[in-house]
């Protein structure tokens, strides 16, 4: 199984923990994700000042993969839904494909369609399956209280994931934790927003919409959170301590990523999983687990 | 916030954004308020409404919109958009009503250096030397630190 694998641009200079996570899940389970160097932005932050030109960046990435044959897994929710969203509103020719090859002509490139993408936690569950996961699992993690937290770009707009979990009623990434034998806590506003896209524009309503899930999970009594986008990551970890001062609370909730409590359970150690790199310190929550 | 002045109304202006994606469907909003009690946004700050800003654009309120700081506060999480009943593709909208803005002039200065930093460099968070030193302490492979490509795509003549 084989994929090109977008990094996007947050997850090499800030989340090296999930990729380095990622990729050493991926060693284990037999998925092959090649580096494609020349991928650039994948146009979401673009989107909200210059649709077109981010969907000429989408557009751009996907003749990269089609250059090599290959599909494409992505770790970021933006970057699933952005590159996935071009890849849908391009895979039929007609207008506005030859108005966007006519863009990509500058750097040499032509989009004919065809190319997948897919979220990494999606790759698990429809071409490897719990079942063959399951086999690689070596230690228990019933004593771990998780939340997971979806996102939105992970499932939505719905209409471009092709029936891909459920966005009222999502259970993709419970069904992966589950597997490991860790407890996943339901709790409150599961769905709700991480408010980062409002983080460049006004800080203080991108982290009161963060903090209103971080509340709802350390009354529901999980230990730590499980999610699989940096950039949500970025307002529930690298932020929590801004939070904390802004508000007044304190959460010390460890944030981890799905392939961080996968790899745990693989038998991966700390340095392995990045878990040196998560901000919110994870060192005690999962001191059972190594040696 | 102020009540809604009519007597500024551009009539035109549901047409214009009827035409372009994410605007299509707009008239069709019966009121029902869905998008704005599924906000996240709303939620903590009542000066993000989506459902007030469907009605100013359908008035007309063409510079109350497109001038406004509170498009800018939509998180585009599409909690609207998946449960509006009428089918408005409300995420949609709200990125079609920032690019207009950012065609008039208004644009937040987090936004700008957004763009400005992509489109020069091909990345939101360029890589330097540094960044490579660290990915190859971890055992990473190297990311180029620079983006010819954006360049080709986004020549000064076209931005």
């Amino acid at each position: 199984m084989k994929y090109a694998f977008f990094l996007g641009c947050t997850i090499p200079a800030r989340s090296r923990n999930y990729e380095l996570s990622a990729r050493k899940v991926a060693d284990k389970l037999g998925i092959d994700l090649i580096d494609v160097a020349d991928f650039m932005c994948c146009g979401f932050p673009m989107k909200a000042s210059d649709s077109e030109s981010a969907q000429i960046m989408g557009a751009y990435n996907l003749c990269l993969a089609q250059e090599k044959g290959l599909d494409i897994c992505v770790l970021c929710s933006s970057c699933a839904s952005q590159l996935t969203e071009v890849a849908h509103s391009l895979s039929e020719a007609g207008p506005q494909r030859d108005r966007i090859n006519a863009e990509l002509s500058r750097a040499g490139l032509t989009y004919w369609g065809g190319v997948k993408v897919r979220h990494f936690a999606r790759v698990l569950l429809e071409d490897i399956g719990i079942e063959k996961i399951k086999t690689h699992f070596i230690k228990d993690l019933s004593d771990l209280k998780t939340a997971v937290h979806y996102g939105c770009h992970y499932l939505k707009p719905s209409e471009i994931y092709d029936g891909f979990d459920d966005v009222e009623n999502p259970k993709s990434l419970e069904t992966l934790v589950a597997v490991t034998g860790a407890r996943v806590m339901d709790y409150p506003g599961k769905k709700r927003c991480c408010g980062g896209p409002v983080l460049p524009v006004d800080e203080n309503v991108a982290l009161s919409v963060a903090k209103e899930k971080l509340d709802d999970i350390v009354d529901a009594g999980a230990d730590a959170m499980c999610l699989v986008c940096p950039f949500c990551s970025v307002m529930y970890d690298d932020n929590q301590k801004s939070i904390e001062s802004e508000f007044g609370a304190a959460y010390h909730l460890p944030v981890l990523y799905l392939t961080q409590i996968l790899g745990l359970a693989m038998g991966f150690n700390r340095k392995e999983l990045g878990l040196n790199m998560n901000v919110v310190k994870t060192k005690k929550l999962l001191s059972q687990y190594f040696e | 916030m102020d009540k809604l002045n009519l007597d500024r109304a551009d009539k035109n202006f549901k047409k214009e954004l009827t035409r372009q994606p994410g605007g299509e469907k707009i008239s069709a909003c019966f009121m029902c308020r869905s998008c704005t009690a599924s906000c996240p946004i709303t939620a903590v700050n009542d000066t993000f409404n989506p459902l007030r800003i469907i009605r100013m654009a359908l008035y007309g309120l063409k510079a109350e919109v497109l001038k406004s700081d509170f498009i800018w506060l939509c998180s585009s999480c599409y909690a609207c958009q998946e449960r509006c009943p009428q089918g408005v593709s409300i995420t949609e909208f709200m990125t079609l009503l920032k690019n207009l803005a950012v065609k008039a002039g208004n644009m937040p200065q987090g936004i700008r250096a957004q763009r400005d930093t992509i489109k020069g460099e091909g990345r939101i968070y360029p890589i330097d030397d540094f960044d490579n030193k660290k990915r190859a302490k971890a055992a990473l492979p190297p990311i180029p630190t620079s983006c010819e490509a954006v360049e080709k795509l986004f020549p000064p003549a076209r931005n």
